[in-house]
């Protein structure tokens, strides 16, 4: 049958937002007559579909799931069910954590061509083509998908843009296979804030990496974002290593630097999850010796150079 | 009971690495391998598991690679493991996560373990597939992200807590055995002291080829795969403009960026 099938993402009533960028992400390889149809998946998909009535979007299907939060066991069922009832070429879905818990499995067991973090898909004389990183984001790796009549994509989130626009899509509603779960959701529980700071809410977040090395170099940087005015964030491993509580944690599975303008990294590699947290600050201003790293492109000025020598100037200027 | 914990020996690129001459990977004289970083939470995560146990408990740790990814199973056996398994044959070269699950399924149902960890993603080339994609060819129950866990191994049931964008946590009570992958910081990995290290290097690597697995080698590769690469390259390099000049020098121009931020200058 064809056409692209996206499969949109809620959490706790709510549409992410990464749901829209998947449309996006649909038009820009779509061939002619090639309809895009999204999935809603919820416990009560109708209270979520008008979001969703955006440019772009031919047909948007509702199921309704037994489970009324993410169960990987119901969505793989409802998301294979509905790829073999419409049979589309590709089958769009977000990068995210719920994706982890199953997109892995249905392509395996179904046999579909399948890529993850995908940032980039196009057709090249026909054919799908679909760039993702590699070696720490440092390479481009395209990949395709021979033989395969349905490809699962998992696109990378905050590449593509929400759809401006609104459109009139058709509302269907698809029935999702019963299944017993293995799974029992539990409680959401919001990780313990150890200070009251806001990291979303900072203008100035100067933030230390993994190049700071050791927990007794930390004070350093503390008191230097102190003097300069800045609130002090840090990417994964200096969390992961309780040298600073989680909630300063900038990225993916940290908090988003939304109010930030001024952005000093200092010692951080720019891990793709980190980016995602921080890519969109107007100046960043990355400090690292390795002029081969990540962060220097997402950052406006870049110093190569050694974070402890450049503190250390920098603070007689404060 | 017994936990089986897949393992991955990944590369980092050295410096000045190259394309290789087919176009599809970095020349391998330019990879600098070591154990993926989220294998070692995972490692930790079942030895803490067998240590708080009453009954006996056996850490088996498994990786799919050549002969040089036996440097990360000494590790791991020095870091408490008590068996390495290493399958490889060269039919096995070019394969994508979804073919090295294949395999994982294959030592899975001959270990017969109460409970399969993984970590959730690689550091080199971060599919964050391999672990479930394996649950998926088991059939078993599988939780992703797992950044707290209390299992007692022989117990039909886990409960653990993902962990969600934003850093919020999900708790899901999961049926065993299952596949669980495991995020970083769920634990801090123990040092291996130089007694084990020593230990280790005399331990045996138990190695396996597909035929020992039942498996035949249009299962693997690239004919095993469901995604093909077509060519890796180097992206355009980043647009930061550099500052130049002696530290003292770029740490000037970097507190006049700050002042004027704030309305100083």
């Amino acid at each position: 049958m064809g056409g692209i099938l996206v499969i949109a993402e809620q959490r706790r009533g709510e549409l992410r937002p990464v749901s829209l960028e998947l449309i996006t992400a649909a038009q820009g390889f779509r061939a002619a007559g090639d309809a895009v149809a999204v999935a809603l998946l919820a416990a009560d998909p109708a209270r979520l579909v008008d979001p969703l009535k955006v440019a772009g979007v031919d047909e948007i299907i509702t199921v309704q799931t037994a489970a009324t939060e993410f169960d990987p066991d119901v969505f793989e069922a409802a998301v294979g069910a509905l790829i073999s009832a419409r049979n589309p070429s590709v089958v769009l879905i977000a990068h995210s954590i719920d994706s982890f818990g199953y997109a892995a499995a249905l392509a395996a067991r179904q046999g579909f061509g399948f890529a993850t973090d995908v940032f980039k898909v196009e057709r090249i004389d026909g054919e799908l083509v679909a760039t993702r990183g590699g070696y720490g984001q440092k390479v481009c790796v395209e990949v395709d998908f021979p033989g395969r009549s349905t490809v699962l994509l998992a696109v990378r989130a905050t590449v593509f843009k929400a759809p401006d626009g609104a459109g009139s899509p058709a509302v269907t509603s698809f029935a999702a296979p019963s299944v017993v779960s293995r799974a029992e959701s539990g409680d959401f529980i919001e990780a313990s804030a150890a200070d009251d700071v806001d990291m979303t809410a900072a203008e100035f977040i100067l933030t230390i990496g993994r190049g700071v090395g050791e927990e007794a170099k930390i004070a350093q940087f503390r008191e230097l974002a102190d003097v300069i005015g800045a609130t002090l964030g840090c990417s994964r491993p200096i969390a992961d290593a309780g040298w600073l509580p989680k909630s300063r944690q900038v990225g993916q599975s940290g908090k988003t630097a939304s109010a930030c303008q001024l952005y000093i990294a200092m010692g951080v590699s720019g891990a793709i999850q980190h980016l995602a947290g921080m890519k969109h600050v107007s100046t960043i201003i990355a400090v690292n010796s390795d002029a081969g790293a990540s962060i220097f492109g997402v950052a406006k000025y870049g110093i190569v150079g050694d974070i402890f020598e450049i503190a250390e100037e920098l603070r007689r200027h404060f | 009971m017994k936990i089986l914990v897949a393992v991955k020996q990944v590369a980092a690129l050295d410096e000045d690495f190259v394309i290789g001459a087919d176009g599809r990977d970095v020349d391998a004289e330019f990879l600098i391998r070591d154990l993926n970083e989220w294998d070692d939470f995972s490692l930790e995560e079942a030895v803490r598991i067998k240590e708080a146990a009453a009954d006996p408990v056996e850490v088996v740790v498994v990786s799919i690679g050549p002969e040089e990814a036996d440097e990360v199973l000494r590790k791991c056996l020095a870091k408490g493991a008590d068996r390495a398994m290493r399958i490889w044959d060269e039919a096995v070269a070019g394969s994508d996560p979804i073919a090295i699950a294949r395999i994982l399924a294959a030592v899975a149902r001959q270990e017969a373990p109460d409970m399969l960890l993984a970590g959730v993603q690689s550091s080199d080339h971060g599919f964050a597939s391999t672990g479930i994609a394996t649950a998926g060819f088991l059939g078993w129950p599988h939780g992703a992200v797992v950044a707290s866990l209390a299992y007692t191994p022989g117990e039909k049931s886990a409960v653990f807590r993902r962990e969600l964008e934003g850093g919020l946590l999900h708790q899901v009570k999961i049926q065993c055995p299952a596949v669980l992958t495991i995020q970083a910081g769920i634990n801090t990995p123990r040092y291996a002291s130089l007694r084990s290290i020593k230990q280790a290097a005399a331990k045996p690597i138990e190695v396996r080829t597909l035929a020992d697995m039942g498996m035949s080698a249009h299962e693997v590769g690239e004919q095993g795969s469901l995604s093909h690469v077509r060519r890796m390259y180097i992206p355009d390099k980043g647009h930061a403009q550099l500052i130049e000049g002696s530290a003292a020098e770029q740490a000037k121009r970097l507190a006049g960026i700050i002042r004027a931020f704030k309305g100083e200058a």
